[in-house]
C-alpha cells in the first residue's frame, strides 16, 4: 500500500467543438500534455482508467493508446454520468493506493451531441411535457426552487453566480468563454426552465483532460517540486430519501462524499482555500455551498451575496470559469476540475491565482446518481 | 358492416392503474419502515427488507414541494408548462403537470394546497393507436 498518493502531472484541452477530432485524438492530446507535465512516457504508464460517458461503448481507453503507444496495459472504460472523469481518477488513485501500480493515467474525454440532455420513455409514449420535465435545466430550476421554498432564496441569488462564474472564465483561456455577462444580461437572457436562464446553464462542449497518478515511492524519486498530493478521495451514490428518483437528489449523495471526504484527509471544512463544484446550472451551485458544508444550510444565498465564494472572497468557488462558463464535457469535467485546483496549488494559475492556496477541494455530481469528492493539496 | 375495435386506453405510467371504477395511483409501502414508492422495487429501498412491500391506492390531495416553469423542451414538446413536484398527503412524492394555474412565479407559491385529476395524455398515441391516461395536478384551494 502506498501511505500518499500524488498527481504528478495534470493537463486539459481547451473546453470548445472539436468536430474532426476523435474522442481518442482528444483523450491521446491530454494524455501526452499530463505525461510532459509529470516528465513521464506513455512506457512508464502501468494502467489506464478512461471516464466517458458518449465514448465508453466505444472501448475509447483502448483507442486512446493507440494514439499514443500499445504497450499492452490493462485499459478500463468507466461511465458514471457527470461523475465519469472523477470516477476514472478514483479508480487510478485506488489502484495506486492498494500498491499494485506506482504510475497510473486517468483520461476524461467527451465529445457531446447537440441539445439539451435528458428525458425517457416510461411507456409507449413520450412523457416530456406530460408529467413535467426530465430536462436538466428543470430539474436543476426544480432543485432550486425546493432551496427557495425553503429558505427564501431568490431568482437573482441564483442569477450571481453565473455573474460570478462568467468574470472568473474572463480570466481563464482554456475556458470555452471569456466573456462578462453582467446581471441584468443574466436574467434577461432566454428564459429556459424558471429559474435557469440560458446563461445559467452550463455549456455543450467537447472536451479531454487528464491526470498522471503516482504512488509515495514514485513521487521522492522523480521529485516533489510540483506534486499534488491526494488527501481524500471519496464516492457516494444516492441514499434513500423518499422524493428521490421522481425528484432527483444531488443533496444527499454530495453531502455523504463530503463527509467522507473531510473525515479521510481529517480537515475542516474551513481549511479549504477554494473549491472547483458541479455548477451545471446556476441552481446547484448554491446547493453544493451547503452540500460542501462551505456554509450552514440556508446561509448559501447571504454567501453569493457577500462575495464570499468570489475570486478574493474567503473561499472562491469555480475561478475557472466553472461549468457554467468553461464548459462541461460530462466525462472530462471531473479531472478538468482537478486540473484547476493543481494549477493553483502550484501557483500556476495566472491572473486568476487564489492566493495563498494550500487546500483545494473538487466536486461533481450526475444524475442517477453519483457523487464525487476529492480533496487536494501541495505536497 | 365491420368495424375496428377502439384499442381501449392505456396508463401513461406503471403505477396509473384503469381497472377500476376511477383512475387511480397505486403506491407502494413498506410495512416495515413505512417508505413509500411509486415504482416497484426489488426490496425496500429505505430499509432492505424483502417481502414487506403491500401495494395501497394513493390519495390526490397533497402540496406544491418544487416547480420550475418549463419555456424550452425538447424540439416538438408544447410550451410553456409547470412541471411541478408535488408530496401527496401519504407522502408518496410524484412529479407532474400543474395545470390550471398562470405558468407564472407570481401564481405559484410552494407549499400550495393542489389535487390530482385524470385525463387524456394530451392527445399523445402509441404505434398500437392507443391512448394513454395521465395524472395532472391542478390548485385545490
Amino acid at each position: 500500500m502506498s501511505e500518499n498518493v500524488y498527481i504528478l502531472g495534470i493537463d486539459m484541452l481547451k473546453f470548445g467543438k472539436y468536430p474532426d477530432r476523435t474522442f481518442a485524438q482528444l483523450g491521446g492530446e491530454a494524455a501526452l500534455l499530463a505525461l510532459d507535465d509529470a516528465g513521464l512516457a506513455v512506457h512508464d504508464v502501468q494502467a489506464l482508467y478512461c471516464g466517458s460517458v458518449f465514448g465508453a461503448y466505444d472501448m475509447t481507453g483502448q483507442a486512446i493508446m493507440r494514439e499514443i503507444g500499445q504497450t499492452g496495459i490493462p485499459v478500463t472504460n468507466i461511465s458514471n454520468a457527470c461523475a465519469t472523469g472523477a470516477s476514472a481518477f478514483r479508480e487510478a488513485w485506488i489502484a495506486v493506493k492498494s500498491g499494485l501500480y506506482d504510475v497510473v493515467l486517468a483520461v476524461g474525454v467527451e465529445k457531446m451531441p447537440r441539445g439539451m440532455l435528458g428525458a425517457g420513455h416510461e411507456t409507449g409514449i413520450p412523457l416530456e411535457g406530460l408529467f413535467g420535465s426530465a430536462s436538466m435545466p428543470a430539474v436543476f430550476a426544480e432543485s432550486g426552487m425546493e432551496h427557495a421554498g425553503q429558505y427564501g432564496t431568490t431568482f437573482e441569488q441564483f442569477a450571481k453566480v453565473s455573474v460570478k462564474n462568467h468574470h472568473h472564465s474572463t480570466m481563464n483561456p482554456k475556458a470555452v468563454y471569456q466573456k462578462e455577462t453582467p446581471l441584468e444580461e443574466v436574467m434577461g437572457s432566454e428564459m429556459i426552465a424558471y429559474p435557469n436562464t440560458k446563461l445559467m446553464c452550463s455549456v455543450n462542449v467537447d472536451g479531454a483532460a487528464a491526470a498522471v497518478v503516482v504512488s509515495e515511492k514514485k513521487a521522492r524519486q522523480l521529485g516533489l517540486t510540483r506534486a499534488i498530493r491526494v488527501l481524500a478521495s471519496a464516492l457516494a451514490s444516492d441514499p434513500w430519501n423518499p422524493r428521490n428518483p421522481i425528484m432527483p437528489d444531488v443533496n444527499g449523495c454530495t453531502r455523504l462524499a463530503a463527509s467522507s471526504a473531510y473525515e479521510q484527509a481529517g480537515i475542516d471544512p474551513r481549511d479549504v482555500s477554494l473549491v472547483e463544484l458541479h455548477d451545471c446550472f446556476a441552481t446547484a451551485e448554491l446547493l453544493h455551498y451547503e452540500n460542501l458544508q462551505l456554509c450552514g444550510l440556508g446561509e448559501a444565498g447571504r454567501m453569493i451575496d457577500d462575495g464570499v465564494t468570489a475570486l478574493g472572497g474567503r473561499v472562491p468557488v469555480n475561478v475557472s470559469g466553472g461549468l457554467l462558463s468553461k464548459g462541461h464535457p460530462l466525462g472530462a469535467t471531473g479531472i478538468a476540475n482537478m486540473y484547476e485546483v493543481a494549477l493553483h496549488l502550484r501557483g500556476e494559475a495566472g491572473a486568476r491565482q487564489v492566493r495563498g492556496a494550500r487546500v483545494g477541494l473538487t466536486h461533481v455530481v450526475g444524475l442517477g446518481t453519483a457523487a464525487a469528492v476529492h480533496l487536494f493539496e501541495k505536497a | 358492416m365491420t368495424q375496428v375495435d377502439a384499442v381501449a386506453p392505456r396508463p401513461a405510467l406503471p403505477w396509473i392503474r384503469l381497472d377500476g371504477p376511477e383512475p387511480f395511483v397505486e403506491g407502494r409501502l413498506c410495512r416495515a419502515c413505512g417508505a413509500r414508492t411509486a415504482a416497484t422495487r426489488l426490496a425496500c429501498p429505505a430499509c432492505g427488507a424483502r417481502d414487506s412491500i403491500e401495494t395501497y391506492r394513493a390519495p390526490t390531495t397533497g402540496r406544491l414541494h418544487a416547480y420550475s416553469i418549463v419555456r424550452r423542451s425538447y424540439p416538438g414538446v408544447p410550451v410553456p408548462f409547470v412541471s411541478a413536484i408535488v408530496d401527496l398527503d401519504d407522502g408518496l412524492t410524484l412529479k407532474g403537470n400543474l395545470i390550471n394555474v398562470a405558468p407564472e412565479p407570481g401564481a405559484l407559491r410552494i407549499g400550495m394546497p393542489v389535487r390530482m385529476v385524470f385525463g387524456d395524455a394530451l392527445g399523445r398515441t402509441d404505434k398500437d393507436g392507443a391512448s394513454y391516461v395521465a395524472f395532472f395536478f391542478e390548485p385545490s384551494a
